[in-house]
């Protein structure tokens, strides 16, 4: 019981994003309106987000914006001090979503101007005709 | 003030009027804010990307509480055009020059041989120029998005 | 259709599931992410670029490709749903 508790304690975080990748995941591939599979996209994107910055986290440290004449002088200790480069990394992965979300979203226009609808199965069956 | 009601009473796209009001007090204060998080990236959480954002929501907020094409009046497409694309240039400028100068490709201490301030300060001076033009190309790009995605194409009318 | 797809959704969470046994705890300052290259981004950052905000050192500095690549990425971005999307007033 104690172990479980302690395991619960040390990987909860991992398990919370998981499930909202799962989520996204669901909506990507069981819905059946575009714009839905669209925003589970989006929550996935941002599941995967979440994990990488709560990877880099430190027991007690503050956040990576330091003293310049305090460190010039005495020097910074790391165990202190969030680990950077994970929110390095996930900015450009969050340009990159919205990106991505941006030119989803005019292909989307593009496809109502021609076939009138934003069902899936609708579009399958005027590109079967 | 009964005529800028009764204008507004008769308008199709648009808010009301107290909407339309409140969006032009504040947009001016917050295209200021946007320039203070570009420029103090080195000092507190911010820079490029969040500065430009902050940037092209100012418009973005303008074109839904007024008319598109109010909005592009005041920001019309060519300057939008001209300011995105240089900010690209900026980056990828600045740094050709530092390989200009000896160093290597984006090696700002390189860029001592042309104004002599010391290779520590040129790199935070580096640090800034680009987040100025990483700003200006993301504003650019925000501000382009709506107005294509919300006109669907025509750039007429507006959401 | 959608009991297929809950399936698979399922299946794929219980294998995530399972991979994060082997992650280290959260917290833990000796991880494997914060081992190897982060500690020397820290300690000398400020030293050689005298800028107090780490990320933005390590943004504009140590990873300058990167942020320059993504400018691109975004400005393609707004090109390609101009190309797209523009049409003539007929």
């Amino acid at each position: 019981m104690e172990q479980l508790l302690a395991l619960i304690i040390a990987k909860y975080n991992y398990w919370l994003y998981v499930i909202l990748m799962m989520i996204g995941f669901y909506a990507m591939i069981g819905k059946r309106n575009l714009v839905k599979k669209l925003i589970g996209m989006n929550i996935f994107q941002t599941a995967i987000i979440l994990l990488f910055v709560s990877a880099g986290v430190k027991h007690g440290a503050k956040i990576p914006i330091l003293d310049k004449y305090a460190v010039l002088k005495d020097g910074v200790d790391v165990a202190s001090v969030v680990n950077p480069l994970p929110h390095v990394l996930m900015l450009t992965a969050i340009v990159v979503s919205v990106s991505v979300t941006g030119v989803a979203l005019a292909i989307m226009l593009r496809i109502y101007r021609e076939y009138g609808t934003l069902e899936e199965d609708e579009i399958l069956e005027k590109l079967g005709k | 003030m009964k005529l800028l009601q009764e204008r507004t009473a008769k308008q199709t796209l648009g808010e009301s009027l107290i909407i339309q009001t409140a969006v032009r007090l504040m947009v001016p204060f917050i295209q200021l804010f946007g320039l203070y998080v570009i420029v103090h990236g080195h000092y507190s959480p911010g820079g490029g990307f969040q500065g430009g954002v902050i940037l092209g929501a100012s418009f973005v907020a303008l074109a839904l509480a007024f008319d598109q094409q109010l909005c592009m009046r005041l920001m019309s497409e060519r300057v939008n055009g001209v300011l995105g694309n240089l900010g690209a240039l900026i980056f990828t400028g600045t740094a050709l020059l530092c390989a200009l100068f000896g160093g290597l490709f984006l090696d700002y201490s390189a860029l001592d041989a042309l104004i002599p301030l010391g290779p520590i300060e040129w790199r935070s001076f580096g640090i800034f120029i680009v987040e100025v033009g990483v700003g200006l190309a993301v504003m650019s790009i925000m501000v382009s998005l709506f107005w294509d995605l919300g006109s669907n194409g025509g750039m007429d009318e507006g959401l | 259709m959608k009991t297929l797809a809950l399936l698979a959704t399922l299946i794929t969470g219980a294998i995530l599931l399972y991979g994060t046994m082997d992650f280290p705890a959260w917290g833990d300052p000796q991880a494997p992410a914060s081992v190897h290259l982060s500690p020397h981004y820290i300690e000398n950052a400020v030293a050689e670029t005298h800028v107090p905000n780490l990320v933005t050192a390590v943004l504009g500095d140590y990873r300058g490709y990167d942020t320059m690549f993504e400018t691109v990425v975004i400005y393609c971005a707004g090109l390609a749903v101009i190309s797209v999307l523009r049409r003539k007033k007929a």
